[in-house]
């Protein structure tokens, strides 16, 4: 089954109007709260007046920070513990202030519009230049200015760089971008019983359940959390949102179910954006286009309230920042800074994408300084097959096996690169002609989220992953997995892999997860660890499950362990046809002890944890060809191809979904989305009228295409895919327009290469 | 006040605060949760139903207006054997990921199928444009609706 494209478990109900999102789910008595967001980017809060509010029929109470005074502060940097309601100031625009309960939603929003609230404003430093300008005040006590963390990942390259040939500065914007997952954030809580049983949007659930019963001095098995089908998530549902402890505490405090779901107007202001990078970069090297040295300081506008995630995330830039290129010396530093703008986390990629910009517009940068193809430029650098374990500058990331230059070469071939290029002096000679551009984006991004060690400093329990897989007397499996998928297809996919171990067909598997009462202690779903952790959990588990099954057999084939085989449904003596036993009766016989070998535990079940030896390095190569209109700056994609190796490929047609999607918010990040402020710090992309994600006709049709160099760092060979197509799409098509108005002198266009944006570059350079 | 809202075949009759949008009419009143709801502006579509066999965005009318309509959401497409063309188009074609815009696709593709049932490419892009997916970047919905318009259309 591992490598067969069969349509998904998951899709009946979901097609059906059956699937179980958060705000579908209702409890007796259910009450709905809603927050009263900061409409002031920094100021003093002078008073709340809820008078009115709590009059109007229906409303349970208003709520402000002080009210929760007694709790534990949230998941927080330590130091810069952050509550759950703006105390005594806001640090941004729709930071929650109050929090509203009512016995239905549209009250609880009539309500949270009733409460009027006093700011005495403060400056706003909505920019990393205001926050760190000498007149600047500090915004998140106790932080003494703005500059929330400065971080040197490896010493100085100054004499490299010195000793290179040739040497360029730049400067690249990676934009703030928002998740703006279908579904927004939500939860419901329910704490009518001794602990709270909560469903919600999470990528972590047992994570989640950790920090509720943390906070509520509980035992964890009186707290239970379920992250049902969750819409979408991208990264941005793994953050610990003030809803995930607010609702419980209010449940408790009234005695009655309550739900919290995010407007999408809420989402774009309250929940965490991502990127938001600025880096500044030098580079060495040689006439033939060979990296000798990189210098890079990366400033990182992490908003208001500091987030343990965010505040650090440039770490897993700087590893990257090498791309899949032999550089000698790699300088890499940053800066956290705080602004009055909403926090920023992980979305999509957290960290990485930022690093694969970097590095793949730096050899554009350099190739178009030397007069070199940018192809050309990639190869002298690439890192070879032969060289795979490949130990980069950085301590600990070692890549694992891939085969880089394949990966360009196929893509060169399917792009007909030659021919494109020779299509593009063609246009550029014809002036009513279109400009072509095109461009490459060789890529590595880290996968497979362990191991331990780097996990426990994002505040997880562990690296690994878990699953138990369970014959049913039947000879049919249950399988328990620690992810929380939400669109990954993790049932179908790890059934495929079940399948294989235990000669069980596909239908009669079914794949459970997202509820910590059912499942065993799991870690989750980011950092595209499906495959390459939970996948190998499964793998792990499946195969001792397997292995007994063929001991029982032998036991009721009367015969030696050795000499029993698998067959179709069940086992038979090696070279003996008529002398078989099914699956079924196998696992009926599990079950029997009388009947079982001296010895051997009862039922057909194990439960493996799955500890990775290393992160996984999913690599590939995408190019996209644009058409840019010279009269208006509108880029058009003319073609995107993609070349990805995800190790082992369990299901082609869902890697196929995961690359495309992938892919479709790197285009968005280079073309369409900004989440941005203006200079008082209000939002000016706050719905989906103002950010632009885009629609059926804003994206490319994909081609796509594989390498399979399976990864040796684990048994499955798997290295992930959901954050690839993200990592290598923007500066795939940022080359290509940069390449297209190259003739012009263009060094540069920052994202989104929006029609006006592209316009001015034009009419700036000519 | 009182509306009489008939929703997949079948006649319901409610009293309703007159500012109740049909959507949460659909969900809260009916229990009917497939549809859903991914915005406040009328830009997503995740809410879109076929209201007297047009498709509609729910977030965006009063259960008042739908008053004396037939509406069909996504619980009522199924019919008796199994799944629609559309519905078993992107199950084919893996044209929904985390599911969540998923109804609301299905049923404009539904009602772009009833109008168009040979769409080109361009033509369903653009027959889906009210409908924003954030997972599967479009490619395979559109696949999906090709393979539901040779197998048997909008039925």
């Amino acid at each position: 089954m591992i490598g067969s494209a069969v349509p998904r478990k998951e899709d009946a109900a979901l097609l059906t109007g059956r699937g179980t999102f958060v705000d579908d789910i209702h409890r007796p008595g259910l009450l709905h709260m809603v927050y009263v967001h900061s409409t002031q980017a920094h100021a003093l809060i002078t008073g709340i007046d809820a008078e009115e509010a709590r009059s109007l029929p229906g409303v349970l109470g208003v709520w402000t920070a002080r009210d929760f005074a007694g709790l534990p502060p949230r998941p927080s940097v330590p130091g810069l513990e952050r509550g759950y309601l703006a105390g005594d100031k806001v640090h941004y625009v729709g930071e929650p202030v109050a929090v509203v309960v009512a016995a239905d939603r549209y009250t609880a929003a009539d309500a949270a519009r009733a409460v009027r609230v006093s700011y005495e404003p403060l400056p706003v430093m909505a920019t990393v230049e205001a926050a760190l300008a000498p007149d600047a005040v500090p915004i998140f006590a106790p932080l003494p200015g703005n500059l929330a963390l400065e971080q040197p990942v490896t010493p100085d390259v100054a004499d490299d760089l010195a000793a290179a040939p040739h040497r360029l500065r730049a400067r690249l914007v990676n934009q703030r971008c928002a998740g703006a997952p279908l579904e927004p954030y939500g939860v419901l809580a329910d704490w009518t019983g001794p602990g709270p049983t909560v469903w919600a949007t999470v990528q972590a659930p047992h994570r989640v359940r950790a920090e509720i019963a943390e906070r509520f001095g509980l035992a964890r098995h009186l707290v239970r959390v379920i992250a049902p089908d969750v819409g979408g998530a991208f990264g941005v549902k793994s953050s610990f949102m003030p809803e995930l402890f607010l609702a419980p505490e209010l449940s408790r405090r009234l005695g009655r179910p309550v739900k919290y779901v995010e407007t999408r107007g809420e989402h774009m202001v309250h929940t965490y954006h991502g990127r938001d990078q600025v880096q500044d970069i030098e580079v060495g090297f040689d006439a033939e286009g060979r990296l000798l040295a990189l210098d890079v300081t990366i400033t990182v506008n992490i908003g208001g309230v500091p987030d343990p995630v965010g505040i650090g995330l440039a770490t897993l830039t700087s590893y990257m920042l090498g791309g899949c290129y032999k550089i000698p010396k790699i300088a890499a530093r940053y800066r956290s800074v705080v602004t009055n703008t909403t926090p920023t986390a992980s979305y999509r990629g957290a960290g990485r994408p930022e690093a694969s910009f970097l590095i793949e517009r730096v050899v554009d940068l350099v190739a178009r300084e030397l007069g070199r193809d940018p192809a050309d430029v990639r190869k002298v650098n690439l890192i070879q097959p032969q060289e795979m374990p490949y130990q980069t500058p950085f301590e600990g990331i070692v890549y694992d096996e891939a085969d880089y230059p394949a990966a360009l070469d196929l893509l060169l071939s399917e792009l007909d690169y030659a021919g494109l290029r020779e299509e593009q002096a063609r246009r550029l000679a014809d002036p009513a002609a279109p400009l072509l551009g095109v461009g490459l984006s060789t890529f590595v991004e880290m996968g497979g989220f362990g191991p331990t060690p780097l996990f426990e400093q994002f505040g997880y329990l562990g690296g690994w992953e878990s699953a138990n897989v369970r014959l049913q007397p039947d000879g049919s499996v249950i399988v328990l997995v620690g992810t929380a998928p939400h669109g990954q297809g993790h049932q179908t996919a790890l059934a495929q892999i079940v399948a294989d171990q235990l000669n069980v067909p596909f239908d009669d598997i079914s794949v459970l997860y997202g509820d910590t009462a059912v499942v065993q202690e799991g870690t989750g779903t980011m950092g595209s660890r499906g495959m390459p952790v939970a996948g190998n959990a499964v793998h792990q588990a499946a195969a001792e499950v397997a292995a007994k099954a063929r001991a029982i057999a032998a036991h009721m084939l009367e015969a030696d362990a050795d000499d029993v085989v698998p067959i179709g449904d069940g086992f038979q003596v090696k070279g003996v046809p008529e002398v078989t036993v099914t699956l079924a009766e196998v696992a009926e016989r599990s079950f029997k002890p009388h009947l079982l070998p001296e010895g051997t535990a009862l039922g057909l079940e194990n439960t493996a944890y799955f500890e990775p030896k290393n992160l996984s390095y999913p690599s590939g190569a995408h190019g996209c060809v644009v058409e840019i209109d010279r009269d208006t700056g509108r880029v058009s994609i003319l073609r995107y191809v993609c070349v990805d190796d995800c190790g082992t490929v369990i299901n082609p047609l869902t890697a196929r979904g995961q690359i495309h999607g992938g892919v479709a918010q790197g285009i968005a990040q280079a073309l369409m989305e900004k989440v941005a402020f203006d200079a008082d710090g209000r939002p000016l992309t706050a719905s989906l009228e103002d950010y632009l994600v885009p629609g059926p006709l804003d994206l490319p049709p994909y081609e796509t295409h594989h390498i399979e160099t399976k990864s040796s760092f684990n048994p499955l060979g798997a290295k992930g895919l959901g954050e690839a197509g993200a990592t290598a799409a923007p500066q795939a098509v940022v080359n290509a327009v940069v390449d297209a108005l190259a003739h012009l002198g263009v060094r540069d266009v920052e994202m989104p290469c929006t029609p006006e944006r592209v316009w001015k570059v034009m009419h700036d350079a000519s | 006040m009182r509306v009489e809202i008939t929703v997949n075949g079948q006649p319901h009759s409610r009293e309703i605060e007159p500012r109740l949008l049909l959507v949460h009419f659909l969900r809260d009143t009916l229990s009917l949760t497939g549809t859903h709801v991914g915005c406040d502006t009328s830009s997503c579509g995740a809410c879109t139903v076929l209201l007297d066999g047009e498709a509609v965005k729910s977030c965006t009318v009063l259960a008042a207006q739908a008053d004396g309509c037939a509406v069909t959401t996504v619980e009522g497409l199924a019919g008796a054997d199994g799944l629609s063309p559309v519905q078993q188009g992107f199950r084919q074609c893996h044209g929904l990921q985390c599911g969540f815009c998923t109804p609301g696709m299905v049923m404009a593709a539904t009602a772009l199928l009833a109008e168009q049932p040979d769409p080109t490419e361009q033509e369903i892009r653009n027959g889906l444009k009210g409908n924003m997916c954030r997972c599967t970047g479009y490619q395979m919905i559109v696949e999906s609706v090709q393979w539901a318009a040779a197998n048997g259309g909008a039925k």
